[in-house]
C-alpha cells in the first residue's frame, strides 16, 4: 500500500511456493520493459505533456473561447502536476480558484465578444514571427538557467511527503508544524499570518474595487454598445432563430444582441 | 499553421542549446522525475503567457497570458517545495513555498477580477475588446 | 485487492492495474447503473405526484425496463450536429461533463476506506471537480450556435457564481468540527449512534444542513433551479441542440452529480457509512473481531451510505415535481442574499459552539471511546504524526486517466 505509483519489480522467486504453477507462467511478465516503469513519472510526463501543449495552443489559437478552454485545459493539467508534487491543497486550490476563475473569464469572453468581428481578433503574421523568435531565445534562456544548477538535476529521491494542508494552515495562522527542511537555520521559520490578513483584506478591496469599476453607470449619452445594438437590423434577429442550418454570422450576431438584451437584468 | 511555425521554431532554436544539455541524464520513464523537469513545464508555461501577452490584441487573450506566466512561476515554487521531486542531498524549500504558491493563486484571481472590469468598461466605451483601438492618448 | 492478487504470484504492476481497472469499471456501474435506476424512479415519481401511473408496460407490471429501453433508443438515435455550430467544442463539452462529475467520485468514500483514492484534501477536491461540470454546459450552450442554448449556458455562469459561495461555506462547518479535509477521517468521526451525526451536533449545523441542500440542487441544474435547461422557456436549454448518445452522456452526468452531492451531503452531515443505529458493532462485528467481521462491517457502512445517497436522489426528486422553477434574479438572491448570510452566520455560530461545548448537542451520546480510527491528526501530541501519512497515502494521482487514477484502495482490514 506504500503506492501503486512507485512499485518495482516484485520478485517472483519468493512467491512461487504460494501458487506454482501460476506463478512460474507468470514469471515471464516482469520481464517485460512495462514492469519497470515508474508510474509516478508517466504521469508527470503526461500532465507535463498536457499543460505545455496546451499552453502552446492558447498562444496559436485566435478564437477567444478555444482559447480560454484551452487555458482551461493548460490549468487543470498544472493541478494535475501539484498533486504529483505532493502539493495537495494547492492543487485543488488550482482547480477550484483558477479553473473555476476562468470559467468566469470565458463567460465574458462569450458575452463580450460574441459579435462576429470580435470573436477571433488575428495579429499579423510579422507579430507572429517575432513573438516566435522572442519566445523561443527566451525559452531557451530560462531552460539553460534551469540547467545549470547541479541540485536541481539529479533525479527526486521519490519520497513521498507527509499531507501538507494541516501544516498548510497552521502556517497561514502563524504556527509552524511542519517539518523542517533539512539544512533550514534553527530559528528562521516565520509563520504567514500577517500576509495572510493582508490577502484578505487585499482581496475584500478588490471586490468592492471590482463591483464599483464594472458598475453599470447612468450616462446621458448612449454607449456606443447601445447604439450598436439599436442599429442592428431588427430582421438579423428575426433570421438568427435556432434552427440548424443559420449561417455563422447571422447566428453571431443574433447571439450577441440577445445575450446582451437578456442579460441586462 | 502559424502554431507550426511557432513550435518548430522554437525546436530549432532550441537545438543547439539542448544539444549541450544532458537532459536525459534521467530517464524520465524508470526513475522519479526531478525539480529541473517541473522547471522545463514552468519555463514554458512562463513563455507562452509571455508569448500570449505580447500577441493577442485581444484584451482578453492578454489576460490569459498574465494568468499563463503566473501559473508557470507557481509551477517552479511547488516544484522547490517538494520533498518528492528534491535530488539526494540537496535542499528544499519545504512548506514556505507552497505558501507562495497559494498567495499567488489568490492574488492571480484578485487580479484577473480587476482585469476583467478594465476590460468591461472598455468595452462599454470603445464596443471592442481589441487593445490596439485604445489609443485615444495617442498625441 | 492487489495485495490478493500479489499474493497469486502476479507482478505488482498487473496487480496494480486489474485493481485499479475493476475499481474503475465499479465506480462507472455506480453511475450508469444508477442512472437506470433513477431515471426510472424519477419517471414513477413524477407520475405519482402528478397523478398519472408513469411506464407500466415495459419490462413487466412497473415498467421497470424502461430506462433501458430508453438508453437502447437513445443509442439507435441519428447523431445531429448544427451546420454554425463550433464542432470541436459540440463534440467535447458532454465528455467534459461527464469526466468532471466521474472524476469526483474518485475521493467519495463508500465505506470506511472504500474509496478510489484517498485523499486529504478530499472534501475540497470534490466541489472544485465537481464545479468543473458547469464547464460542459456552458461549452454546450456557446458551441451549439442557439440562442436557446446560449441563454441556458448565460444563465449556468449566473447560477454557478451564486451558489459556489454559500456551498463552499457549508461544506467548510464539517470540516471545522472534523479538524481534517479528509472525508474518510471526517465520516469516521460521526461513528456510532445517530446523535454523533454532524446533522445534529448543535442547531447550527441542523439550519446549515438545508443551506447546503438548497446550494446542492442548484449546483445539479435540477428543478427549482433548472434555469439552463428551462424546458417551458429555452425548448431545452444549453442541450436544445444534442441528441443520442451525446445527449445521454449530459443525462449520465446529471444523475451522477445528483448522487455525489447527496453522497456528500450524507458523509458529510448524516453521518456517512455510520447507521442511525450502529448495527454491526451491537451484532459484535468490527475491525478488531476478524477479517470477515471487517466486511461485515463495510459491508452495512456500504448499504448506509448507498441509502443515504438514494434518500437524497429521491428528495431532490420530490423537490422538483413540486417546486416551480426560480427565475434567475430569484436564484441569484435566493444564493447570494439569503444562503449566504445564513451560512456565514450558521459558520460563526458552529464555531463558537464547538470552541465552547465541543462535544455537540449530545456529548458522548453512544459514542464509544477509542471507536474513532486513525485521524491523522490524532498522532502522539496531537501533531501530525511522521509516521502514518506516508503510509496511508498510497499515491498523488489525480486527473489524467481514469483507470490509474481509481485504484480502490481497499485496504486488507486491521
Amino acid at each position: 500500500m506504500t503506492g501503486m505509483l512507485d512499485m518495482d519489480i516484485i520478485d517472483i522467486s519468493t512467491l512461487t511456493h504460494v501458487v506454482p504453477p501460476l506463478a512460474t507462467t507468470l514469471a515471464a511478465l516482469p520481464a517485460l520493459p512495462i514492469a519497470g516503469i515508474n508510474w509516478h513519472s508517466v504521469l508527470f510526463l503526461l500532465f507535463a505533456g498536457l499543460a505545455c501543449g496546451f499552453a502552446i495552443a492558447v498562444v496559436a489559437a485566435d478564437n477567444v473561447v478555444r482559447m480560454a478552454l484551452y487555458l482551461v485545459f493548460s490549468l487543470g493539467a498544472t493541478a494535475g502536476l501539484f498533486f504529483l508534487a505532493g502539493a495537495e491543497f494547492i492543487g485543488a486550490m488550482q482547480l477550484m480558484i483558477y479553473v473555476g476563475g476562468t470559467l468566469v473569464l470565458l463567460v465574458f469572453g462569450v458575452m463580450l465578444t460574441a459579435q462576429a468581428p470580435l470573436v477571433s481578433i488575428k495579429p499579423s503574421s510579422s507579430d507572429r514571427t517575432l513573438t516566435a523568435v522572442a519566445g523561443a531565445s527566451l525559452l531557451s534562456l530560462l531552460l539553460t538557467a534551469a540547467f545549470s544548477v547541479d541540485a536541481w538535476r539529479g533525479p527526486g529521491v521519490g519520497v513521498v511527503p507527509a499531507p501538507s494542508a494541516t501544516p498548510l494552515g497552521m502556517a497561514l495562522v502563524g504556527v509552524r508544524v511542519d517539518e523542517p527542511p533539512a539544512g533550514t537555520p534553527v530559528g528562521g521559520r516565520v509563520g504567514y499570518m500577517l500576509p495572510f490578513e493582508i490577502v484578505s483584506v487585499h482581496l475584500l478591496v478588490v471586490l468592492v474595487g471590482a463591483a464599483y469599476l464594472a458598475r453599470a453607470k447612468r450616462r446621458r449619452t448612449p454607449r456606443p454598445i447601445d447604439a450598436l445594438a439599436s442599429a442592428m437590423p431588427v430582421e438579423t434577429v428575426a433570421t438568427a432563430a435556432p434552427v440548424a442550418t443559420m449561417a455563422p454570422t447571422g447566428r453571431s450576431a443574433g447571439g450577441a444582441k440577445s445575450a446582451l438584451v437578456g442579460g441586462g437584468r | 499553421m502559424m502554431g507550426l511555425v511557432l513550435a518548430t521554431a522554437s525546436v530549432a532554436s532550441l537545438a543547439p542549446c539542448l544539444a549541450t544539455i544532458p537532459l536525459f541524464a534521467v530517464n524520465p520513464f524508470t526513475e522519479p522525475v526531478g525539480v529541473v523537469h517541473y522547471l522545463i513545464v514552468g519555463a514554458v508555461l512562463f513563455t507562452a503567457g509571455i508569448a500570449c501577452m505580447t500577441l493577442k490584441r485581444n484584451a482578453l487573450g492578454i489576460l490569459m497570458g498574465i494568468e499563463l506566466v503566473l501559473n508557470g512561476a507557481n509551477i517552479n515554487f511547488v516544484a522547490f517545495a517538494s520533498p518528492y521531486l528534491r535530488a539526494e542531498g540537496a535542499p528544499t524549500l519545504g512548506l514556505d513555498g507552497q505558501v507562495v504558491a497559494l498567495f499567488v493563486i489568490l492574488l492571480a484571481a484578485a487580479e484577473a477580477a480587476v482585469a476583467l472590469a478594465i476590460t468591461l468598461n472598455f468595452y462599454n466605451n470603445h464596443a471592442t475588446v481589441d487593445v490596439d483601438r485604445a489609443d485615444d492618448l495617442k498625441g | 485487492m492487489a495485495e490478493f492478487l500479489i499474493g497469486l504470484g502476479l507482478p505488482g504492476w498487473v496487480a496494480w492495474s486489474i485493481a485499479a481497472l475493476v475499481a474503475a469499471v465499479l465506480l462507472l456501474n455506480v453511475i450508469a447503473g444508477g442512472a437506470l435506476v433513477f431515471i426510472w424512479a424519477e419517471r414513477k415519481i413524477a407520475a405519482r405526484i402528478q397523478d398519472r401511473l408513469g411506464p407500466t408496460r415495459t419490462g413487466g407490471r412497473f415498467g421497470w425496463l424502461q430506462s433501458l429501453a430508453d438508453g437502447i433508443k437513445l443509442l439507435a438515435k441519428e447523431d445531429l450536429m448544427p451546420e454554425g455550430a463550433d464542432g470541436l467544442l459540440f463534440r467535447l463539452a458532454p465528455y467534459v461533463s461527464f469526466c468532471a462529475s466521474f472524476c469526483a467520485f474518485i475521493a467519495l468514500p463508500f465505506a470506511f476506506d472504500v474509496v478510489g483514492q484517498r485523499l486529504n484534501v478530499g472534501v475540497f477536491f470534490v466541489v472544485a471537480v465537481l464545479g468543473l461540470e458547469v464547464f460542459g454546459v456552458i461549452l454546450a450552450g456557446y458551441a451549439s450556435a442557439s440562442k436557446w442554448s446560449l441563454f441556458g449556458a448565460m444563465r449556468e455562469a449566473a447560477q454557478v457564481v451564486s451558489y459556489e459561495v454559500p456551498l463552499g461555506m457549508c461544506v467548510v462547518v464539517p470540516v471545522m468540527l472534523a479538524g481534517t479535509m479528509d472525508l474518510v477521517t471526517i465520516g469516521e468521526k460521526q461513528a456510532g449512534w445517530m446523535s454523533s451525526w454532524y446533522l445534529f451536533h448543535d442547531p447550527f449545523t441542523f439550519i446549515i444542513f438545508w443551506v447546503y441542500v438548497t446550494c446542492a440542487v442548484a449546483s445539479v441544474n435540477r428543478a427549482p433551479f433548472d434555469l439552463a435547461e428551462a424546458e417551458s422557456e429555452l425548448v431545452a436549454g444549453f442541450h436544445t441542440e444534442y441528441s443520442g448518445l451525446r445527449w445521454s452522456f449530459f443525462f449520465m452526468a446529471e444523475y451522477g452529480s445528483m448522487f455525489l452531492v447527496s453522497g456528500l451531503a450524507a458523509v458529510l452531515f448524516l453521518g456517512g457509512w455510520n447507521g442511525p443505529v450502529p448495527v454491526a458493532r451491537l451484532l459484535g462485528f468490527s475491525d478488531g473481531t476478524g477479517e470477515s467481521a471487517a466486511y461485515v462491517v463495510r459491508l452495512v457502512g456500504l448499504a448506509n451510505l448507498m441509502g443515504k445517497a438514494t434518500l437524497g436522489v429521491l428528495f431532490m426528486m420530490w423537490i422538483r415535481w413540486t417546486l416551480p422553477r426560480l427565475r434567475i434574479d430569484q436564484v441569484m438572491t435566493t444564493c447570494l442574499k439569503y444562503c449566504t448570510p445564513i451560512a456565514a452566520v450558521m459558520f460563526a455560530g458552529a464555531m463558537f459552539w464547538q470552541l465552547f461545548l465541543p462535544g455537540g448537542l449530545f456529548p458522548g451520546w453512544g459514542r464509544p471511546a477509542g471507536e474513532i480510527r486513525e485521524g491523522w491528526l490524532e498522532g502522539p501530541g496531537g501533531l501530525p504524526a511522521a509516521a502514518s501519512p506516508a503510509e496511508d497515502r498510497s499515491s498523488t494521482v489525480t486527473g489524467g486517466d481514469p483507470v490509474e487514477r481509481a485504484g480502490l484502495a481497499t485496504r486488507s482490514p486491521r
